[in-house]
């Protein structure tokens, strides 16, 4: 057999597969609308509907007598999820997740920015694997490895103990709010093990966008006579805002939503997550917790927004 | 004259890369300094030496007078047009060019003017309100010199701030630079791979290799007098002749330089010399026809004005030129 070919248009591929190929050749369009097809039907019917679903059963009310649906439009149960007891759970989940997020991005920023800067070959596949890692074991699993380093016979007590700081760690969990018997039962507690869980979802997003950064712009802004803290200012952190804002998205959502960690760590009162779970499978009053779903949506749309306005995604 | 700049015995290494090497330069007050060289030569790292993104790992380096190493960049009375111009993306051009005033704490008003006024001597008034991405190349590259201008340098570095813009943009802006310069005063330190560009706008220049400097002057004596082989074939391909052709031409040398344009297909006049050989190849150029003649195994190329055409390959013919026109080279 040869290659060199006789005339200038080759042989047509034999087959079905030479045929699809063909077809798809000359009818692009096609080829995008199968390869979107499902994702989108997924997306479109799937997901938004049941988030619609969702939304439209937080219109309907609860009969109190019969704890039966009343399938009637109604804002009734709007004005129960406005109740002090629950607006308690909505700011106690806000606040947490506004700090987790803030305590993240702290964490994660120097972090993301050596690997993105310095890190190169054997230390940028150290640092990937360092940040996934803790991804690969059950989320359940370590939520309970938590509990037991924070006991008030774990390993963090002991090291603080070693230390000689026990006294400063009776103080901080004899404070009101972020204290209690142990740091395992403490908000403190739950704070620590949102921003462990959370955090790898915070320094991937910043170190991609540091990455995007040309150096020569850091040594334009130096050149121009910026100092390292006016560099950083002006430039550096602009210019990484939209992954931090990415970043802050996942750890603010998350921990919005999350009602397994605030179980296992920390006091008894809820938070969102908590309480949908507890209305719609013990208390039966799905109403209430596709309101209580809607509260993290409505935030984070209004997040978004807000740092739209500020210009976080400018630089895109 | 003041010295601008001073190099005393400047070396940096990068663990065994010697990118620069043990170099010796001074660049007075006011002069356009080109550093010319292939890529790798070492002259983009004296410029970032100067602008102090790289410290010496030897020799001295005094900018007007002033120790420069350990001196951070930002602490520098110079300024740099970047290759890729290095415009922030998130600012306005505007913020872009007062960039410099804002950090060293210029007041809002009065960089808003001096911005604006560096924009129009760039002739790009009224575009202090867009964004880097909107601009075209050549303007980006003016915007760049804008920012870099604004804060009125000692010394203006430009590291092949014409490379990525297109011949004819590229003409227009020598000739602006070169304005420019002359209007501001300023001193300008130029880096480029072109020769041309190198030889057309500097006042001096230093044509680069492995970390060392060849050859060190303005450019006729560069281009007409290399110093070494290196340099005669870098800066606009001269004939490089080697010991035999200059022994049958009398010369006691083991190489001399010879440019094209200097040697004519045609008997020799009187007291000027000539060798013989066949034509082995011809292209037209335009305004000349570049003709290669194969001479006792040595190839000399001549640059022949195109309107007296010709001669056919593989034709004999003889070529002359003047004694003073062969130039005899170090070995390098």
């Amino acid at each position: 057999m040869t290659i060199v070919a006789e005339s200038f248009v080759l042989p047509e591929r034999r087959g079905t597969a030479g045929r699809v190929s063909d077809f798809f050749w000359r009818h692009p369009h096609v080829l995008l609308a199968v390869l979107l097809g499902p994702p989108l039907i997924w997306l479109g019917i799937v997901y938004l509907g049941s988030l619609f679903a969702l939304l439209l059963q937080s219109f309907f009310s609860i009969d109190e007598f019969s704890g039966l649906i009343n399938y009637e439009f109604t804002l009734a149960t709007y004005r129960q999820l406005l109740t002090d007891a629950n607006l308690d759970i909505i700011l106690r989940t806000v606040v947490m997740a506004a700090l987790v997020t803030l305590a993240s991005a702290v964490i994660a920023f120097p972090i993301a920015y050596f690997a993105a800067r310095y890190a190169r070959g054997k230390w940028k596949a150290l640092f990937y694997l360092a940040v996934m890692l803790p991804l690969w074991s059950s989320y359940l699993v370590k939520v309970y490895a938590w509990k037991l380093i924070l006991a008030k016979e774990g390993i963090l007590t002991w090291f603080v103990d070693k230390l000689n700081l026990l006294w400063l760690l009776d103080a901080w969990l004899s404070l009101p709010i972020v204290g209690g018997n142990s740091l395992s039962i403490s908000y403190t507690g739950t704070f620590i093990v949102f921003v462990y869980v959370w955090m790898p979802f915070m320094i991937l997003p910043i170190q991609a966008a540091l990455e995007r950064v040309p150096a020569t712009l850091i040594e334009a802004s130096s050149d121009l006579g910026g100092t390292p803290a006016q560099t950083f200012r002006h430039v550096t952190f602009p210019l990484a805002l939209p992954g931090i804002v990415a970043g802050s998205i996942f750890t603010f959502s998350l921990t919005l939503g999350d009602y397994i960690i605030p179980q296992i760590i920390g006091s008894s009162r809820l938070f969102i997550g908590q309480a949908v779970y507890a209305q719609q499978g013990t208390a039966g009053n799905i109403p209430l917790a596709a309101a209580f779903t809607v509260v993290p949506i409505v935030i984070m749309g209004a997040y978004l927004w807000m740092a739209k306005r500020m210009g976080a995604f400018d630089a895109l | 004259m003041t010295t601008a700049v001073l190099f005393d015995n400047v070396s940096r290494h990068f663990g065994a890369v010697r990118a620069v090497d043990r170099v010796d330069l001074e660049i007075a007050e006011g002069e356009f300094f080109a550093m010319l060289g292939p890529s790798g030569s070492g002259k983009t790292t004296c410029l970032r030496l100067m602008a102090g993104f790289e410290q010496p790992t030897g020799g001295h380096i005094e900018i007007f007078g002033e120790t420069a190493e350990g001196v951070p960049p930002y602490r520098r009375s110079v300024n740099t047009v970047f290759q890729d111009y290095a415009l922030f993306p998130h600012l306005s051009i505007l913020e872009n060019v007062a960039y410099g005033l804002m950090v060293k704490g210029v007041g809002r008003e009065e960089r808003r003017k001096a911005a604006e006024d560096a924009l129009a001597m760039v002739k790009l008034p009224g575009y202090g309100g867009r964004r880097p991405g909107q601009l075209s190349g050549g303007q980006r590259q003016r915007v760049a010199l804008a920012r870099a201008l604004v804060n009125k340098p000692k010394v203006l570095l430009l590291d092949e701030p014409l490379g990525a813009l297109d011949l004819k943009l590229r003409e227009q802006m020598q000739e602006e630079l070169k304005s420019l310069q002359k209007s501001l005063g300023i001193t300008f330190v130029f880096v480029t791979h072109d020769q041309g560009e190198a030889l057309s706008m500097a006042d001096r220049l230093a044509v680069f290799n492995e970390g060392r400097i060849q050859q060190l002057g303005t450019p006729e004596e560069v281009y007409t007098r290399p110093k070494t082989r290196f340099v005669a074939d870098f800066v606009g391909s001269s004939n490089v002749l080697t010991a035999k052709l200059c022994r049958t031409l009398g010369l006691n040398a083991s190489f001399a330089s010879l440019r094209p344009e200097a040697v004519a297909i045609a008997p020799p006049m009187n007291g000027a010399l000539s060798l013989s050989g066949t034509v082995a190849s011809r292209s037209f150029l335009g305004a000349t026809n570049r003709i290669v003649v194969e001479v006792e195994g040595a190839r000399i190329a001549v640059a022949s004005p195109a309107t007296r055409g010709a001669p056919a390959i593989g034709s004999p013919v003889t070529l002359s030129f003047a004694a003073h026109d062969l130039h005899p080279m170090e070995d390098a």
